[in-house]
């Protein structure tokens, strides 16, 4: 294995792992705009309480992501900052306003009264994040061309993600993201009543996931829909994910909350695995692939030791976060 | 505004936003823990309180400078996409790392603020000094990244043709990393110690909950005028560096023009780049030479040796080292009366409380201007000597468009922190029927 591939293989873990984390603290600020009945103050709060000690550790991901990019390969970070500039800026007001807004109504000792009313900027920011971190991801299978006269990205600015695919990807990711924070709410919650409110929640977007998926499939441009599914592994991934998805949706029927939890992270890990088996061997198609684009050896060498020590440090420290905050009360 | 201005606004908006909230995830955690050990070592309920109060206003600064940091690592690429493709792997070492320090610091952090419940004092305070470590780490790598863009280092080859034989490390341990690490570690802790003294002082003023500010106060101004003093040194270490390396920046630190043996130290003036010279200047003379190398006698290289399309602005930059320098001073003497109160241990006097108030945004004004000099002293490369900032900024058109969005933006949160921690600091001392508007009695120079 080239130490390029290593360094790939880092950056999928990293984005799964935001997927599952980060992604699921945008989709809790779902539910927070779209908290409704007679315990809408308690869904709130129960989302609140459970990013608070956790979010900002679960936003780094996306930071180690964009560093080992930019590192390890950098004309493929050029070539998509350049080109998705637009969704990638409209993706980081998303995170700036759900950050901040976040810790603004969380400490706010007045409740956003007079000049803090940030409730409906929370949650513009909450949509808007997750669906241009989809339209960068579905946009980077296509259209990526290197301009020979210059060796630069050949780009018009917006037909590599102004585009019905990657828009669909857009909503998809947010579907997802809703989906999983639903399912993690059903288990943060104590009250049985606000159980049920989110495990109504999870099936309900666990349905707009698979057909927000097929609008996806549907108008993917034919070369997408090809690596979807060229790849031998494709169809055993499709499967493994597709019996993943029907495990959490029986879990969440049979109030099995743990192994729902479990499946839906299955999941949406094999969503991802799966689109990168699709992009492999390109970072952004059909210019840039993963070994085009890594920097020399002896930049990459390094950089897998310092992730290998600061992985030890990491995941201890990290693992220590999730136990003191995450520990059901009780067990 | 063209697109190369556009972009090089929308970086000095974004960084000289970013640094306020840097500092002060960097500092505050000293504070907080300071207080922190004083509360388990005292029992004292008083520093407890202290250090839960700081940690509210600590949360608030650290997540907009997260999510601001997170808005940089991007920008590098929006807008420079081919200063990173050459410059990503070679300084990607520090990058890298700084993602793990910054992820310590974000978990420790939640466990500090969130957890004092959940786990033992001992582990708690531990969370603390993780989070002071981290953060500190976190900077310090940022720092070398930047230095590496003065003092290139660690590679063979060329933006046009290609970088080989890279040494990561090498790149990292640039010759100015040391000298930019030291100097700007020194400059957040004092800057945020005199800005939370400031805010301590101005309560004491008007007489509330003296039990609390005044401990408050105690811990902030040991932390800011021991950093404070500090200052001359590692800022001579940072002057002597830049004369050797980047003689050129020193030059327009001066308004220096004409290459000289026993060159005079400048203060106030204006440098005029038509005429090159400087006007209005007070001169000390054998001063600069002394500062830069060591030697009255020293020869200090002019503006003059250099053509004039690989000079900086150099009004700015010498404006900027004035107003850095000016403050530094005037917190070195505010920071040394109050050790002389501390030694003669006699009781702060108002008038030196309105000093501190008045003194609490100078830390602050000295990083920005200190920055100013960093970044437009290097102008006008991105990486000096190798890659020029035109030849680095991305070709995406309607570059205002972003830089507006962006500024309309910090504009905003900015307003919004300000208010904010208004409530959180202020309100907190007065009785429960918190008035929705914010009290007119607040000095105006009450800091951010």
């Amino acid at each position: 294995m080239t130490p390029e591939l290593m360094i790939a293989g880092v950056m999928l873990v990293a984005l799964v792992l935001y997927t599952l984390t980060g992604g699921a603290d945008f989709g809790g600020g779902v539910w927070q705009l779209l908290a409704w009945g007679p315990r809408k103050a308690a869904q709130r709060r129960l989302v609140d309480d459970s990013i608070k000690p956790i979010w900002e550790a679960n936003h780094v991901w996306l930071i180690l992501l964009i560093v080992l990019l930019f590192v390890c390969f950098p004309t493929a970070f050029a070539a998509v900052c350049t080109a998705l500039h637009l969704p990638l800026a409209l993706m980081l007001v998303g995170i700036v306003l759900r950050g901040s807004a976040f810790v603004f109504a969380h400490y706010d000792p007045l409740h956003g009264r007079g000049a803090l009313r940030w409730g409906g900027v929370f949650a513009v920011a909450s949509l808007l994040t997750p669906i241009t971190l989809g339209v960068v991801l579905g946009a980077l299978g296509t259209g990526f061309d290197v301009d020979p006269a210059t060796g630069l990205v050949d780009t018009d600015f917006l037909s590599e993600w102004l585009a019905p695919y990657p828009l669909a990807v857009g909503l998809f990711t947010l579907a997802l993201f809703a989906f999983l924070a639903a399912v993690y709410l059903v288990r943060e919650a104590g009250d049985p009543d606000l159980r049920a409110d989110f495990r109504a929640r999870a099936l309900g977007s666990a349905v707009v996931v698979g057909v927000t998926a097929l609008v996806a499939y549907l108008v993917a441009p034919p070369v997408i829909r090809h690596d979807l599914s060229a790849s031998p592994w494709a169809t055993p991934l499709h499967l493994a994910t597709g019996l993943a998805a029907v495990v959490a949706i029986y879990a969440l029927g049979a109030r099995r909350d743990l192994l729902a939890r479990v499946s839906a992270m299955a999941q949406v890990t094999l969503i991802v695995v799966g689109w990168a088996v699709a992009q492999y061997p390109y970072l952004a198609y059909p210019g840039y692939t993963i070994a085009g684009t890594a920097a020399p050896a002896s930049v990459l060498t390094p950089i897998l030791v310092a992730l290998a020590i600061g992985g030890l440090v990491l995941f201890p420290s990290l693992g220590y976060l999730f136990v003191v905050f995450k520990r059901r009360p009780g067990a | 505004m063209t697109d190369l201005l556009a972009a090089r606004a929308q970086m000095a908006m974004s960084l000289a936003f970013h640094i306020l909230f840097a500092i002060v995830g960097m500092a505050m955690p000293l504070l907080m823990v300071i207080a922190e050990r004083l509360h388990q070592r005292t029992g004292e309920p008083i520093y407890r309180e202290l250090a839960e109060r700081w940690s509210k206003g600590t949360a608030i600064m650290f997540a907009v400078g997260a999510v601001s940091g997170t808005v940089l690592s991007f920008e590098l690429g929006l807008l420079w996409p081919q200063f990173m493709a050459f410059a990503g792997p070679i300084v990607g070492m520090p990058f890298s790392l700084e993602g793990f320090a910054f992820f310590l610091e974000a978990i420790f952090l939640g466990i500090f603020l969130y957890g004092r419940d959940r786990v033992s004092p001992r582990v708690h305070l531990l969370s603390g000094v993780m989070v002071l470590l981290a953060g500190t780490a976190s900077a310090a790598f940022v720092l070398c990244a930047n230095a590496w863009m003065n003092t290139p280092t660690g590679f063979t080859g060329s933006p046009a043709g290609g970088v080989t034989g890279v040494d990561p490390f090498a790149a990292m341990w640039n010759p100015a990393a040391f000298s930019e690490v030291l100097h700007m570690t020194c400059a957040a802790f004092a800057s945020v110690g005199f800005a939370v003294a400031g805010i301590h002082a101005a309560m004491l003023l008007r007489g509330v909950r003296r039990e609390l500010h005044r401990p408050a106060l105690k811990i902030a101004l040991v932390v800011g005028a021991a950093f404070a003093l500090l200052q001359p040194i590692t800022g001579d270490v940072a002057a002597k560096h830049v004369a050797e390396h980047q003689p050129i920046k020193l030059a327009a630190m001066e308004g220096h023009w004409n290459t000289e043996r026993g060159a005079p130290f400048r203060i106030f003036g204006w440098p005029d780049e038509q005429a090159e010279e400087t006007r209005w200047s007070l001169e000390i003379p054998y001063l600069l030479s002394f500062l830069a190398h060591g030697d009255p006698h020293a020869e200090v290289v002019g503006l003059k040796e250099f053509p004039r399309d690989e000079r900086p602005p150099v009004a700015v930059v010498h404006v900027a080292f004035q107003i850095m320098v000016g403050c530094g001073l005037a917190m070195i003497a505010v920071a040394g009366l109050g050790a002389a109160f501390a030694v003669r241990r006699r009781e702060l006097p108002d008038w030196y409380l309105r000093l501190l108030v008045v003194s609490a945004p100078l830390g602050v004004i000295a990083i920005e201007a200190g920055w100013t000099v960093t970044e437009v002293g290097r102008q006008p490369w991105i990486v000096q000597g190798i890659l020029r900032t035109a030849d680095a900024v991305t070709p995406t058109p309607h570059l205002v468009i972003p830089f507006l969005a962006f500024t309309g933006l910090y504009v905003l949160l900015g307003v919004t922190v300000i208010v904010l921690l208004r409530r959180v600091v202020f309100a907190a001392d007065r009785n429960q029927s918190v008035p929705a508007d914010i009290p007119e009695q607040l000095p105006p120079e009450a800091p951010r």
